[in-house]
C-alpha cells in the first residue's frame, strides 16, 4: 500500500517535470514547479521526513514561486526557442542518468537496517537526545545542538544571499504610493488578507517554540512569517506594508539574528563551556540546552524572516518603479 | 454497530468528495471559456474538499486529528472562494471578455 502511494507520487512528479520542459509559457512554468515542490513535500511526508517536507512546502510551493512570478514580472513570460538542436543536452542528460542509475545500484535498499547511515552517528543521537537534550523532535536537537556548526553555517549563507541580492538588485528608495494598487477590485482579497494576517504570524510562531516538539524550526517559521507580510504587501501594496516593516530595519534584523544565534556561542564560551555548548547557559544542562536551541531557533528565524522579504521588497520594489 | 455506521458515512462521503473532485476535474478539461472554467473548479474546491475532509473526520472520531482536520476546511472555506475571485478579478482587469450566447442577448 505505501508503495502504491510513492509510486503515484514519483508518477505525478515524472509528469509535472515533463510538463515543465514541454512548455513555452513562463508563468505555466512557475505554476507547475509549485506543484513539483509540493509533490515533493507529500513525498517527504510519505518517507517520515516531516521537518523537510514543511520546509519545501513553505520555500519550494511558497515563497520561490512568488519569487518566480516576481521575475517574470520584471522580464519576459514567454521561453525563448533554443537556437541548437536538443541533440547534445539529451545525451548529457541521458549519459548523467544513465551514471546516476548505476549509482543506486550499489545503495543499501530503502529503511534497510544495515545501511552505512543507520551505524553511523545516528543511533548516538537517537539513543542521547532524550537524557542529553531532552527534546522529543530529534531533527531539532540534531539541527540545533549536536551540529549546531553546521546550522550556524547555513544562517550565514542565508545572510550572505540576502546581501547578495540586495547588492545586485539593490532597493529602489522612491517613496512607494502608500494607497497600493487597485482599490475596489481588492476589497475581498483585503477582507481576508487582514483575517489571515495575524493567523499566519501566530502559526509561525508556533512553528518556531513548537519545533522541539514537533515538525518545524527557525527556517519554516522564519518562511512562514515572512509569507504573512508578503499576503500582506500583496493586498495592500508594499508602501503600507513598509510602513508596517520598514526596508531599513529588515536590513538590521538580518543581521541581528547571525548575532543572536553566534552571541549564543560566545555567551557559553564565557560561561566555561565551548563554542554552542549549551549545557552550561543554565544551572541544569537540560534546561541550558533547551534555553540555548530556543535562542538559536529564534536568530534563525530572525534571519530568514528578513532575507525573505528583503529579497521580495527589492523585486517588487523594480516592479514598482519600472510602472511609475 | 456504531463504528460501522461512521465507516458507511465516511466512505460515502469520501466517495462523493471524490466524484465531485473527477467532476471538477472534466469541468476544467471541456468547458469552453477561462470563466466557467473556474466555476468548474470552485467545485472541487467546496464541495470536493469538504467532503473529503468531512469524511476524514469521521475516521478521525474525536480527537486532535479531527480537530485540524476542522481547522483545514475552515481554512478551504476561505481561501477557495478568495483565490478563484482573485482569478476572475484579474482575467476582467486584463480585458478577457466572458463567453456568452449571442442569441439570447
Amino acid at each position: 500500500m505505501d508503495y502504491l502511494i510513492d509510486i503515484v507520487l514519483l508518477g505525478l512528479l515524472m509528469i509535472t517535470g515533463f510538463a515543465i520542459v514541454r512548455m513555452r509559457s513562463l508563468l505555466a512554468v512557475a505554476m507547475l514547479t509549485s506543484i513539483y515542490s509540493l509533490l515533493s513535500a507529500s513525498l517527504f511526508v510519505a518517507l517520515d521526513a516531516v521537518d523537510v517536507a514543511l520546509t519545501e512546502a513553505a520555500i519550494g510551493a511558497g515563497i520561490s514561486t512568488i519569487l518566480m512570478l516576481a521575475t517574470i514580472a520584471l522580464t519576459s513570460d514567454e521561453e525563448k526557442a533554443p537556437r541548437h538542436t536538443p541533440l547534445l543536452p539529451l545525451i548529457v542528460v541521458t549519459a548523467t542518468g544513465a551514471a546516476l542509475i548505476y549509482g543506486t545500484l550499489d545503495m543499501p535498499h530503502h529503511g534497510d537496517p544495515d545501511a552505512p547511515v543507520h551505524h553511523h552517528v545516528a543511533p548516538t543521537y537517537l539513543h542521547d537526545t532524550p537524557g542529553e537534550i531532552g527534546v522529543p523532535n530529534v531533527v531539532t536537537s540534531v539541527l540545533a545542538s549536536y551540529r549546531g556548526y553546521d546550522t550556524l553555517g547555513e544562517v550565514t549563507v542565508i545572510l550572505t544571499a540576502g546581501a547578495g541580492v540586495l547588492a545586485l538588485l539593490g532597493y529602489r528608495t522612491r517613496r512607494l504610493n502608500s494607497r497600493g494598487p487597485g482599490n475596489r477590485q481588492l476589497v475581498v482579497l483585503r477582507v481576508i488578507a487582514k483575517l489571515f494576517f495575524p493567523l499566519i504570524l501566530l502559526f509561525a510562531l508556533y512553528v518556531l517554540f513548537h519545533g522541539d516538539y514537533g515538525p518545524g524550526g527557525g527556517f519554516q517559521a522564519g518562511v512562514i512569517f515572512a509569507t504573512g507580510f508578503i499576503l500582506y504587501a500583496l493586498a495592500f501594496g508594499l508602501g503600507n506594508a513598509q510602513r508596517v516593516i520598514p526596508h531599513r530595519l529588515l536590513r538590521i534584523m538580518a543581521a541581528v539574528g547571525v548575532l543572536i544565534y553566534a552571541g549564543v556561542g560566545i555567551e557559553s564560551m564565557l560561561l566555561g563551556g565551548k563554542f554552542l555548548e549549551y549545557r552550561v547557559l543554565a544551572d541544569d544542562p537540560v534546561t541550558g540546552q533547551h534555553l540555548g536551541i530556543m535562542l538559536i531557533e529564534l536568530g534563525v528565524g530572525i534571519t530568514v524572516t528578513a532575507v525573505v522579504l528583503i529579497i521580495y521588497y527589492g523585486f517588487v520594489s523594480r516592479l514598482h518603479a519600472r510602472d511609475i | 454497530m456504531i463504528s460501522l455506521i461512521a465507516d458507511i458515512l465516511s466512505w460515502t462521503c469520501l466517495l462523493g468528495g471524490a466524484i465531485f473532485l473527477l467532476i471538477g476535474a472534466i469541468g476544467v478539461l471541456r468547458f469552453p471559456d477561462f470563466y466557467s472554467r473556474l466555476h468548474a473548479v470552485s467545485i472541487c474546491d467546496t464541495l470536493g474538499a469538504g467532503l473529503v475532509l468531512t469524511g476524514l473526520m469521521l475516521q478521525g472520531g474525536l480527537s486532535l486529528v479531527t480537530v485540524k482536520l476542522l481547522l483545514m476546511f475552515y481554512f478551504l472555506l476561505f481561501t477557495g472562494p478568495t483565490a478563484v475571485h482573485a482569478l476572475a478579478e484579474a482575467a476582467l482587469q486584463s480585458k478577457l471578455k466572458p463567453l456568452v450566447d449571442e442569441h439570447e442577448s
